[in-house]
């Protein structure tokens, strides 16, 4: 008897999802699906604002990664006014980019994923979370959260508040840094710098341990794709596109992040409301790319700062060519978070950082602004077309997590196979599903802008692609 | 000028004839809430937040538009009151769109402020969502009539003050709608001399300068004082 296996909601991930596993007559795995179950509306409801309103507006989006939103949206603000915005601007930017990039991983590493990957995914599931963690390993339960304290912290100086600053504007930010902020920041980055190489170097002695599931969560070849320095290094402010293959050969470079519309194309699903977006000239689905930590890591051929690249170097020689196990966006956020740490020392220093002229003051010179900037999930694109007097006609959004859509998909059907087998379950089992999504750290509520339409169908299929059941909500 | 004597929340207090009663609990430290009000301009009596119970007396009264008498007892802080004023609010929120997080003058608004102080948590009326324009023809400002809450404080500062009547409202009661000249868009008005006045009264976001974002403008107020006290006086003075 065909069976639908069900896990909803979907835990330890930013938003709410269902996963539907059908299988086949004889009990094994068919197909999978990854549902997202909510709607956002961004895109309609801002339409008829004024574009400087749009950073504090988008950054609403998300309270994870609301830095992401608003300096996306402040540079589609900047390309409408036509400026270049102040040195000092684009430090305080590129810096609180950077820390957020370490609050949000920190966030995903210790205590979303660390429960799994140092607990074990077959340990009790009423221990395997930041509290059981804390009981087992309280020191890197606490680093991991004075890690993230550090990364909040920095956005908390510059922008205001932790969540949701109101600080970055088209044409610049706000306010200036003072020195008192400065030295408060550089007190903190050995102590930061320390728990990620700790993190790491505990990350590779039990790397091995996790041999079945490198070798069946998520693990395909894809393209993935990310933003490089013109130079090739990581870069997460202000850079050019790249899209390498599951072999590491790059398929496209130089790409201009302004011109995303003419290599990127957006399709969607009745089953859910979040889209599929694809490499173009691949078409839909075989255009389908990855984008975040590990995209980034595989694009960029250094990292450009000494620690971050001693262990990119040995991340890379692990397999020569693309790193295509999803598992490994665990170790990619480690080595981020310390290239971000290593960044925000290195704009920190900078005396140019304290510079008072932080906004460049223009009128609107344009009707068709584009902004994108690396977020902790992947490339972020906003993309608004506003009328002469600068109300937004038009908004689009491409949201990392919404381009890994299709790479979640296939990773969940591919894990299922390899774990689910039959209809008895384990709690380890379907977790393994779940850890399959968590891989990406989806952030749900971010990404479910799109206008689709709710799952109302709910269809059972055999093996042969025929339609054994049909189920219709509401 | 003769004095009147009478009691405000068991204060003794003295204001001259013809004084309101609004002006003389403001000038004795007695704050009653208000959102229509602004001094230097005449008072209309829109809002109906400042109403204030008058022993001998059925009804509540406006304290803004109601003179001083001799001997009045006057409560301006009773439960009922209370009731009224945070009703009023919620029908304020109700009415438009009034979202604080994304609002240029969030952390500064008249109306949050408002909100705060009567201990509004929540709206007990249903949403109306209305769909409302904004516009920014203006080269230098912006007016958003989901902020808008019709205080009329932009007309009479605009009238009154500027001497140019460039507002006004049309259509009537819920759907009022605050106009420039004959209801052109602001930045085709000929009447207005874009002294920014009208932005700098609103006690919300409704009226704002172009280029804020959010949480960015604060309003400043001082020179409507400044012109009072010149036209009234004769003293240029601050």
């Amino acid at each position: 008897m065909a069976e639908r296996i069900i896990i909803n909601p979907v835990t330890r991930i930013e938003g709410h999802a269902k996963i539907s596993i059908y299988l086949d007559d004889s009990g094994r795995v068919d197909s999978a699906q990854f549902h997202v179950v909510e709607f956002r509306g961004f895109e309609k409801f801002c339409q008829g604002r004024p574009f400087h309103e749009m950073p504090g507006l988008m950054s609403r989006i998300c309270g994870i990664c609301p830095v992401s939103h608003i300096l996306a949206s402040a540079k589609a603000g900047d390309h409408l006014l036509g400026v270049q915005v102040p040195p000092a601007a684009e430090k305080q930017r590129r810096l609180v980019n950077y820390a957020q990039l370490l609050q949000s991983h920190a966030l995903s590493f210790f205590h979303l994923s660390a429960p799994d990957l140092l607990l074990g995914f077959d340990s009790p599931v009423e221990k395997r979370n930041v509290f059981g963690l804390a009981e087992k390993h309280p020191e890197t339960a606490r680093r991991g959260i004075r890690l993230r304290q550090f990364g909040q912290r920095i956005v908390e100086l510059l922008g205001g508040k932790k969540i949701h600053p109101a600080w970055a504007t088209p044409g610049g930010v706000l306010s200036a840094v003072s020195t008192d902020t400065r030295d408060e920041i550089l007190a903190c980055v050995p102590e930061a710098i320390d728990t990620l190489q700790k993190a790491l170097s505990t990350m590779k002695s039990i790397m091995d341990t996790f041999h079945d599931e490198i070798e069946h969560i998520g693990n395909f070849p894809s393209l993935f794709l990310g933003t490089v320095s013109r130079e090739g290094e990581l870069e997460y402010y202000n850079g050019l596109i790249r899209i390498v293959d599951g072999e590491g050969n790059i398929v496209a470079d130089g790409l201009d992040p302004l011109r995303y519309h003419t290599f990127l194309g957006e399709a969607s699903e009745e089953w859910s409301f979040m889209k599929f977006p694809y490499y173009k000239p691949l078409g839909y689905p075989g255009g389908m790319y990855r984008v975040g930590p590990l995209a980034r890591l595989n694009v960029a051929r250094w990292a450009g700062t000494s620690l971050a690249d001693r262990e990119l170097r040995e991340f890379k020689q692990r397999i020569r060519e693309s790193v295509c196990q999803s598992f490994h966006y665990h170790m990619a956020r480690l080595i981020e978070m310390l290239h971000a740490v290593e960044r925000i020392e290195e704009i920190a220093s900078d005396a140019e950082l304290l510079d008072t002229h932080v906004c460049a003051r223009a009128g609107q010179n344009r009707n068709e602004g584009i902004g994108s900037c690396e977020a902790p999930r992947g490339t972020l694109f906003h993309h608004y077309t506003v009328d002469d007097h600068g109300l937004i006609q038009k908004a689009n959004l491409l949201i990392a997590t919404a381009q890994n859509n299709l790479a979640i998909n296939k990773a969940v059907e591919q894990t299922a196979r390899r774990f689910v087998a039959g209809n008895t379950m384990t709690e380890g089992m379907l977790n393994r599903v779940e850890a399959a999504i968590r891989c990406y750290d989806p952030c749900l509520s971010c990404s479910t802008h799109a206008i689709g339409q709710m799952p109302l169908v709910v269809e059972l299929k055999s093996s042969t692609g025929d339609v054994l059941s049909r189920i219709e909500r509401g | 000028m003769s004095v009147r004597t009478l009691e405000i929340d068991g204060k003794a207090v003295t204001g001259v004839a013809g004084q309101s009663i609004f002006s003389v609990a403001w000038d004795n430290g007695i704050h009653i809430p208000r959102l229509c009000h602004v001094g230097g301009v005449s008072d209309v009596g829109a809002c109906r937040l400042c109403m204030v119970e008058v022993e001998g007396q059925r009804k509540l009264v406006a304290a803004c538009m109601t003179p001083v008498e001799e001997g009045m007892v006057i409560r301006t802080n009773t439960e009922q009151l209370l009731a009224h004023r945070r009703l009023i609010v919620e029908l304020l929120f109700a009415e438009r769109n009034h979202i604080c997080a994304v609002c240029v003058v969030n952390g500064a608004c008249e109306l949050q402020d408002l909100a705060a102080s009567l201990g509004i948590d929540h709206v007990r009326l249903r949403y109306r969502f209305p769909t409302l324009s904004v516009d920014t023809s203006h080269e230098r400002f912006g007016l958003d009539h989901n902020r808008c809450v019709l205080c009329s404080r932009c007309i009479r500062v605009c009238d009154e003050v500027e001497g140019a009547h460039t507002w006004d409202f049309s259509g009537r009661g819920v759907n009022s709608l605050l106009i420039s000249d004959l209801g052109e868009a602001w930045g085709e008005s000929e009447s207005c001399t874009s002294c920014g006045k009208c932005v700098q009264v609103c006690p919300t976001g409704a009226l704002f300068a172009k280029g804020k974002m959010v949480s960015e403008m604060r309003k400043d107020r001082r020179f409507l004082k400044y012109i009072v006290t010149a036209r009234e006086k004769h003293e240029w003075v601050r």
